[in-house]
C-alpha cells in the first residue's frame, strides 16, 4: 500500500494510548475520554460527525479490551467497566474478530448499480439479459431489485453505455471462504463457524469495520506489574524495525520480558523435521501457515492428508521456551490473526501482535536501536529466520518446491491441480499473505521495506 | 541548485505510526523533482518525545521538523524549499 490508511493510524492511536494507560496502572480511569481526546469538538470529520467516529472508537477500544462488540447488552455501559473486568477475566473470548457494527458502511445490497449514465434506451438490453427479471426500466431508466438481483452481471455486460457498474464489497471478495456475510441490518456479521482467521476482510475493509479482540490489557498489565513472562517473536518480527536482531532482543527485555525466544529457532528444527518427511513422502505441503492450512479443510479437503505433518515452527518453540522457563507464561509475538488462533489454541498461553507490541513500545518509551545489543535466550540460524519471507520455508526443506502466495482464486486453482496429483513440484509452500509473514496484517512495516532486512 | 536534504525518521514511533514506506520516497518523487533532493533515513529524531508520537511519522525537510508525514506532503514541503531558493 502506497498510502496511509486512516484507519490503521487511529486503530495504532488508539493502541498507543491504550499502552500509556495499562502501563500507568489506570486503564479504567482513562479509557472513557481516549474517543473525547482523539476526536475532540472543533476537529473536522472522517465520517458523518465527530458523535459517530466517538462512538466507533468506543467500539474500537471495546474489541481492544477483548470484547465483542456482538456481546453489548447497555450502550452506557462505560469502557471502565469493561476494562474492570477484562482484568479479572479468567480466560480470553475464543473469537477473534468482531466487526462494528457502527462503522460498517452497510456497503450495497447488490453488487450491480444503475449509474445516471443509462440512457433508458428501446433495446432495453439489459432487461432482455437479466435471467431473473430483476431489472425493469422505470421512469426512462432501468432500476434493479435487490430483491430479486443474484449477482451475475449480465446487464452490465449487456449496455451498450457501459452504464452498469460493478460495485465491489471489499470484505466479502477478500473472504476466501465466504464468512463474512450481509447481516439482516445490511450490516455484515461473521460466521466464526467457517472464519479461518487470514484477517483479509480486516485488511480490506475501507472503513476499518473489522477489528480484533485483543489481549492487551492481560499481557501488558502483567509486564508493567513486573511478573516474569517469555516472549516467542515470529521470524518477521526482526525485519520490522530499522536495528540489528541484537537490540530487538534487548527492546524485549526492556519492556519486561524475563525470557526471549526466537520463533525461528522452531523453524530450523520443522526444517528438518520437514525434509525428512519429504524423504519418505511422494508430495507434501507446508504446514506452518493457519490459514492456508484451514483453507486447505474448507475448499480443497482432498489436499489435505498431503499437508505435512510436522508441527509448526511456533509449536516447537513452544516447546524450547517451556524447557527453558518452565511455568514461566508464553507470550507469542504475532504477525497475523491466524497465528494468534493457532497460539491460543494451545501453544502458548497469550498472544500480542506486531501492532500491540510496537504501541507497547512507544508507551513504555523504548527506541529499539538505542536499546543494549544481546543474544536471545533461544537461538536461531539465518535459515530459521528467512521463514519471515514466502520462499524461506522451501529453500529450508530445500527440496524441488513451488511457492504460493495469497487465498484467491489463482491459488485454489493451483490446489486442485496439486491435490489431483498433477501437481509438477514436490514440496508446495504455500502463504495466505502476498511475500510471506512480512506482509501479516498485523504487522507494522511496509512488506517492501521489511524484505530489505530478512536474511537471504 | 543545492539540493533539499529530507531526513526520514526510521525509529520506533514513527515505524509503529505507520511510516515505515516514507524510506521508499526516491520511488514516489515526480520526475521533476529528481536530483534535486537529498533523502538520507535516521534513527529517532526525537520528536516523538518532544512532541507527540501521536503526530509522528517525522521527517525533516531541510531540518525543519514535518508531523504526519505522507509522500504529498514531504513533496509540498520540498517545493516550497525549492520555490524560495530560486
Ligand atoms: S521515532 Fe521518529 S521521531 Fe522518534
Amino acid at each position: 500500500m502506497a498510502y496511509p490508511a486512516q484507519t490503521t493510524r487511529i486503530r495504532r492511536e488508539l493502541l498507543v494510548k491504550t499502552a500509556t494507560a495499562i502501563r500507568a496502572g489506570d486503564l479504567p480511569g482513562r479509557v472513557d475520554r481516549f474517543p473525547l481526546e482523539m476526536r475532540p469538538r472543533r476537529e473536522t470529520a472522517l465520517r458523518c460527525c465527530v458523535h459517530r467516529e466517538r462512538a466507533v472508537l468506543r467500539y474500537r477500544a471495546m474489541a481492544l479490551l477483548g470484547f465483542s462488540v456482538q456481546d453489548e447488552e447497555d450502550e452506557l455501559k462505560p469502557l471502565a467497566d469493561y476494562a474492570r473486568e477484562a482484568l479479572v477475566r479468567g480466560s480470553r473470548d475464543p473469537r477473534l474478530l468482531t466487526v462494528i457494527e457502527e462503522a460498517c458502511g452497510g456497503c450495497v445490497r447488490t453488487a450491480y448499480f444503475v449509474s445516471n449514465a443509462c440512457r433508458g434506451c428501446a433495446d432495453q438490453s439489459c432487461v432482455a439479459a437479466c435471467p431473473k427479471q430483476a431489472i425493469a426500466v422505470r421512469g426512462g431508466q432501468s432500476a434493479i431489485d435487490p430483491d430479486r438481483c443474484v449477482n451475475c452481471g449480465k446487464c452490465k455486460d449487456a449496455c451498450a453505455f457501459n452504464a452498469i457498474l460493478r460495485i465491489p464489497i471489499p470484505c466479502e471478495e477478500a473472504c476466501p471462504v465466504q464468512a463474512i456475510v450481509r447481516g439482516p441490518s445490511g450490516r455484515r456479521e461473521l460466521r466464526h463457524d467457517l472464519c479461518i482467521a487470514c484477517g483479509k476482510c480486516m485488511q480490506a475493509c475501507p472503513f476499518g469495520a473489522v477489528a480484533e479482540q485483543s489481549e492487551v490489557v492481560e499481557v501488558l498489565g502483567a509486564l508493567a506489574a513486573g511478573k516474569p513472562m517469555t516472549a516467542l517473536f515470529a521470524p518477521a518480527l526482526a525485519a520490522q524495525f530499522q536495528a540489528p536482531l541484537e537490540r530487538l532482543v534487548g527492546a524485549l527485555r526492556r519492556l519486561g520480558f524475563t525470557g526471549v525466544v526466537e520463533v525461528a529457532a522452531g523453524a530450523d528444527l520443522a526444517a528438518l523435521a520437514e525434509r525428512l518427511e519429504l524423504e519418505e513422502a511422494p508430495f507434501l505441503t507446508s504446514s506452518c501457515c493457519p490459514a492456508y492450512t484451514g483453507l486447505v479443510e474448507a475448499r480443497v479437503p482432498t489436499l489435505a492428508p498431503r499437508v505435512s505433518a510436522t508441527p509448526t515452527p511456533l509449536a516447537y518453540a513452544a516447546g524450547l521456551a517451556h524447557e527453558r522457563f518452565p511455568g514461566v507464561p508464553r507470550v507469542f509475538i504475532s504477525p497475523c490473526v491466524a497465528k494468534r488462533r493457532e497460539a491460543l489454541a494451545g501453544a502458548v498461553e497469550h498472544v500480542l501482535t506486531f501492532e500491540e507490541l510496537g504501541a507497547a513500545l512507544v508507551a513504555w518509551g523504548i527506541e529499539v536501536d538505542a536499546c543494549d545489543p544481546g543474544p536471545a535466550d533461544v537461538q536461531a540460524t539465518d535459515r530459521g529466520r528467512a521463514f519471515a519471507m514466502a520462499g524461506g520455508v522451501a529453500a529450508a526443506v530445500g527440496a524441488q518446491a513451488e511457492v504460493l502466495c495469497g487465498l484467491g482464486a489463482e491459488t485454489l486453482r493451483r490446489l486442485r491441480l496439486y491435490a489431483s496429483g498433477k501437481g509438477p513440484a514436490r514440496f508446495l509452500e504455500v502463504m495466505a499473505c502476498e511475500g510471506g509473514c512480512i506482509a501479516g496484517p498485523c504487522t507494522l512495516a511496509d512488506p517492501k521495506v521489511a524484505r530489505r532486512r530478512v536474511p537471504a | 541548485m543545492e539540493p533539499v536534504t529530507v531526513t526520514i525518521c526510521m525509529g520506533t514511533a514513527c515505524v509503529v505510526m505507520d511510516g515505515s514506506r516514507l524510506v521508499l520516497l526516491e520511488e514516489h518523487l515526480p520526475e521533476r523533482l529528481r536530483g534535486l533532493v537529498r533523502i538520507r533515513g535516521e534513527r529517532c529524531l526525537d520528536l516523538c518525545t518532544r512532541r507527540s508520537a501521536a503526530l509522528a511519522p517525522f521527517v525533516l525537510v531541510d531540518g525543519e521538523p514535518l508531523a504526519n508525514a505522507t509522500f504529498e506532503s514531504i513533496v509540498l514541503r520540498i517545493e516550497e524549499r525549492l520555490a524560495g531558493r530560486a
